[in-house]
């Protein structure tokens, strides 16, 4: 097979990767994107296939089965725990590229003499140092979202430091892998593994459940950096254009979504935010006090039958109890009654950046009901009834009048300026940012307490009967 | 602080200025300030003119008052439309109706009007001006000029049609082609934007000139043709109105306009500049270059008019141009702009912290504005307002929404370190590499870059999506593990890179299939 072929087609892989991610920026263009990015990937599978391998019963047999499981598990998965799902791939692509590494060091340094080798040695390192961390990091995540792990940041005393020691001791392994002669160095390797196994977890550990959202996608962006770093290794520039690709979309992804909460990337990445709060909770003192006015559901219908116009802010307790669906139908049946209801979707609502927008289009909503932040902010003085399923954070008008806390700055839905409120909630703990609402405290807000989904059906009969 | 005394009264009266349909308060907005605390009292007939009757505010709740005298004398806080002026049937002016040390709010246009001051004072009237309330992002809900003047654009245009001889939209009949009506409109504040939209949305062909450059990108939004004067002179004033412009500049202004006057059918003339004479733009040879049958809507007549032949009031016709100098356009849509004002006067109230704890803080921004005389004492003229950070956009509410920032702490200085820092590392590394590294090098910065471009824009919606294809992609990574696949069987390397293939496509095949599904659900 001529060289050439093998490289014209990873061109044209590459060059669909990138149509399949320009697809992707618009609703129209989304599913051919997703196909697009399946055709590329197809052709340079088989390209290497037919081009390398002398042998394709083992690769057949390894993609068949991952494949079927990929399928699997991804038809499987309820909408509600996509998030997951996207953390626990991340770790797969982790560990692959650990794998790759490793298998690099043990072909050894092939030909290579002076710098090539001293490269492909730190290339080796670097590749294998990001997969162990994107590894771990992910199965940490993975852990947050599921809720087998707490949410709360994990904070050791001095932890800065310690990462710091890690990653030196991390260089220092590096090194002496570099000065061991070809292949001996495979333990130093393996113990540096390790080590980067333990900062990744350490570093997802110390970030709040809030900050969920950015980890996933910094991690999306590790796994490009760690797939680009073995197509160094490997001396291909297919890995290298892919990874480069991910890696730079997914640091950006996490930048906007910071850039949205209004917070320092690095304070995110560093974690530890709402510690603060976490740590000690303010003995009473601080503490929000006020009276909180329960309602219940049957009130809530009254409320919008009376309505005109209702503005409907869902967040991650919608997605954790399914509430999307009875949400939906209620919003059916409003506008039937010539109501005008709308959806306003905080770019970090849920734990995933767009996860509402994900949800209400499993429910059908339609999505020129779906509004961003900027879009709806300017409706709320207009807005008879706010509805809040199970948000928190993004509601808080804290972050706008108190400059003590930690959210402060923040750009919020201003649902406090409808006519009245509603907030869905299961109790009164505070969000995940571990900051105190004085939303719920306000006179013309109403608590609706249980889960988001009872409730939703509730108020659905209700509005049926009336 | 004082406990509070029994609710305040708000008074509505009738407006007593001839041909004036407007009212302060409608049924609807009657609802609002009682829930707002207040209790009101409306004068019989006084929503006339408007279309609301007497029993539609007593069902909302007003008390209603027969006679002009009982009522101002028995209600702390008068809303009015106009200014106060000689009542005709009782022959007593209205300011000596109002009680003492009351309260009124309406247009009151001060500068015109220094004599009204003096009386108010008199009075020891505390008096706000809708007219004075500013334009700022807070104050838009209160802002009565651009509920007036919206209407007035709009207005401006249906009475145009209707001096107009033919069709807005162009037609193709049986009978012969109808080409669509031209229409120019000169001033594109809220008025001149409203007049555009309805123009436009009748069929017609607008044209809009402005001097603010502001206004060049509002227009062209409502579908309407900026024209330009060449040259290079903005017009943008204090609070988002025009200021005078230099005599050069009118020369030219003028004469672009010539040149379109022939061309056009329907003129909308709304160019303003705040206390002074309205500019004149349309001189008696344009208006003579005019084809006949063409129409001129001069909503600037009631301060003097933007076309030299204007009559305030009155619709001349001068060789065969209609002139329609109306100066109570609002008026003529008497219950929308009562609606409009009557909501913008709820609003400020509201602010003023209703009927419960109702007071004139001189620290709020908008109350120290439109505030004219506080307890008799003359508070008037404010202090200015600065320059827009913003354009002051105008007819179509604009969503301003101001988002408070972190503090660009140092970062200048800490970009100029990271760069020269960065730039070190990469000569250093220039130096060392190997060439082969150095071309893969380049392949992947420019790869970053593309990665950084194609997502800059994504609608939030799409961002998971686009999360998990990227997550797809990444598993790219598996034809690393396939090359490992080419040595013997039971090699360490063999088996490291089977594994690695495995869970790749496992990737690979579940993020692919997961975005599919997503992408399903998405629908209009």
């Amino acid at each position: 097979m001529p060289a050439g072929l093998v490289t014209i087609t990873y061109l044209v892989a590459s060059l669909l990767f990138i149509a399949s991610l320009a697809g992707l920026g618009a609703q129209r263009t989304a599913r051919r994107g997703n196909l697009l990015g399946i055709a590329g990937m197809l052709m340079a599978i088989g390209i290497t296939a037919v081009a390398y391998l002398p042998d394709y019963r083992l690769l057949a047999a390894m993609l068949i089965a991952g494949g079927l499981i990929g399928a699997f598990v991804a038809q499987r998965v309820a909408m509600t725990a996509m998030p997951q799902l996207v953390a626990i791939l991340h770790s797969f692509v982790g560990a692959a590229a650990v794998l790759v590494g490793i298998g690099g060091y043990l072909d050894g340094a092939a030909g290579r003499i002076g710098a090539e080798a001293t490269v492909h040695d730190i290339e080796v390192f670097i590749g294998v140092f990001v997969g162990a961390i994107t590894f771990t990091g992910s199965l940490v995540a993975f852990g947050k979202l599921q809720g087998t792990i707490r949410g709360r940041p994990f904070l050791l005393p001095g932890r800065h430091a310690l990462n710091l020691a890690l990653v030196i001791v991390c260089v220092v392994l590096g090194v002496l892998v570099l000065r061991a002669p070809d292949g001996s160095g495979l333990s130093l390797l393996l113990g540096m593994t390790g080590l980067a196994a333990v900062i990744g977890a350490h570093l997802v550990l110390a970030i709040g459940g809030a900050d969920m959202p950015v980890v996933v996608s910094m991690l999306n962006s590790y796994s490009g950096w760690a797939a680009a770093a073995a197509g160094f290794m490997l001396g291909y520039d297919l890995l290298i254009v892919t990874g480069a690709l991910v890696g730079a979309s997914g640091a950006v992804l996490s930048y906007i979504m910071c850039r949205a909460m209004n917070r320092p990337f690095l304070s995110v990445i560093l974690g530890g935010f709402g510690a603060e709060e976490g740590a000690a909770p303010a003995p009473g003192g601080t503490a929000m006090q006020g009276e909180v006015r329960p309602i219940a559901a049957a009130e809530v219908a009254a409320k919008l039958a009376d309505a005109r116009s209702i503005v409907v802010v869902p967040g991650y307790g919608m997605a954790v109890a399914h509430a999307q669906g009875p949400l939906r139908e209620i919003a059916d049946l409003l506008r039937r009654q010539g109501k005008k209801v709308r959806f306003g979707i905080h770019p970090v609502a849920g734990r995933l950046p767009g996860h509402m927008n994900v949800l209400l289009a499993e429910a059908r909503v339609s999505y020129d009901l779906v509004l961003e932040m900027e879009e709806i902010n300017p409706d709320f003085p207009e807005t008879d009834v706010a509805l809040v399923i199970g948000a928190n954070d993004i509601v808080n008008p804290a972050t706008q009048t108190d400059a003590s806390s930690p959210i402060y700055g923040m750009p919020v839905l201003e649902v406090w300026k409808a006519g009245a409120t509603v907030v869905f909630k299961r109790s009164m703990a505070s969000g995940y940012a571990g900051v105190e609402n004085p939303l719920f405290f306000d006179e013309r807000t109403r608590m609706l307490f249980g889960d988001a989904k009872t409730s939703c059906d509730a108020i659905l009969a209700a509005l049926l009967e009336a | 602080m004082p406990e509070s005394p029994p609710p305040i009264r708000i008074g509505i009266p009738t407006e007593v200025r001839a041909g004036e349909r407007r009212v302060a308060a409608t049924p609807e907005t009657v609802r609002r300030l009682i829930k707002l605390g207040f209790e009101v009292a409306v004068e019989c007939g006084a929503g006339a003119g408007a279309a609301f009757s007497d029993e539609a505010y007593a069902g909302a709740g007003a008390w209603m008052v027969g006679d002009a005298r009982t009522l101002w004398a028995e209600s702390d806080l008068i809303l009015k439309v106009q200014p106060p002026e000689l009542n005709p049937d009782l022959g007593v002016h209205e300011v000596e109706l109002l009680r003492e040390g009351g309260t009124l709010i309406s247009f009151l246009w001060p500068a015109k009007n220094p004599e009204l001051l003096e009386r108010l004072a008199a009075r020891r009237a505390t008096a706000l001006a809708m007219d004075l309330v500013p334009r700022i992002t807070r104050a838009q809900k209160m802002d009565a000029l651009s509920s007036m003047a919206n209407i007035s654009g709009y207005r401006a245009v249906i009475e145009a049609a209707s001096f107009y001889g033919r069709f807005f939209t162009g037609q193709m009949t049986a009978a012969g082609q109808v080409p669509p009506a031209k229409v120019l409109v000169i001033g594109a504040g809220v008025a001149g934007l409203s007049a555009i939209g309805a123009a436009r949305g009748l069929g017609a062909v607008v044209r809009a000139f402005d001097t603010r450059a502001a206004s060049h990108e509002q227009v062209e939004s409502l579908g309407a043709q900026f024209l330009t004067v060449e040259m290079e002179e903005d017009g943008t004033g204090a609070g988002g109105y025009g200021k005078t412009m230099t005599p050069e500049y009118i020369a030219a202004e003028i004469a672009l306009l010539g040149r379109h006057a022939k061309e056009v059918d329907i003129i909308i003339t709304t160019a303003l500049i705040p206390n002074r004479p309205a500019p004149v733009l349309l001189t008696r040879e344009i208006v003579e270059s005019m084809r006949p049958g063409s129409v001129i809507v001069d909503v600037a007549a009631e301060n003097g008019g933007n076309c030299e032949l204007t009559r305030p009031g009155e619709v001349v016709v001068h060789s065969g141009v209609t002139v329609i100098g109306y100066v109570d356009l609002p008026s003529r849509l008497a219950p929308v702009a009562s609606q409009l004002y009557g909501t913008n006067l709820a609003h400020l109230l509201a602010d003023m912290g209703g009927g419960r704890s109702w007071h004139v803080d001189q620290d709020d921004a908008v109350v120290r504005g439109a505030l004219v005389l506080h307890d008799g004492a003359l508070t008037w003229p404010p202090p200015r307002p600065a320059t827009p950070p913003a354009p002051v956009a105008a007819a179509v509410p604009p969503a301003v929404v101001t988002v408070p920032k972190v503090p660009p702490a140092r970062t200048g200085y800490r970009w100029a370190v990271a760069g020269l820092v960065a730039l070190g590392l990469v000569l250093w590394a220039g130096a060392l590499a190997p060439p082969s590294f150095l071309q893969h090098f380049t392949v992947f910065v420019l790869a970053c870059l593309v990665g950084r471009q194609l997502v800059w824009d994504v609608t939030p919606a799409l961002h998971t999506p686009l999360m998990s294809v990227t997550n797809a992609i990444s598993g790219i990574i598996l034809i690393g593990g396939m090359l490992d696949l080419a040595g013997p069987l039971g090699a360490p390397a063999t088996i490291l890179g089977a594994i690695a293939v495995l869970i790749a496509t496992i990737n690979v095949a579940g993020g692919f299939w997961v975005t599919q599904r997503m992408l399903r659900m998405f629908q209009r």
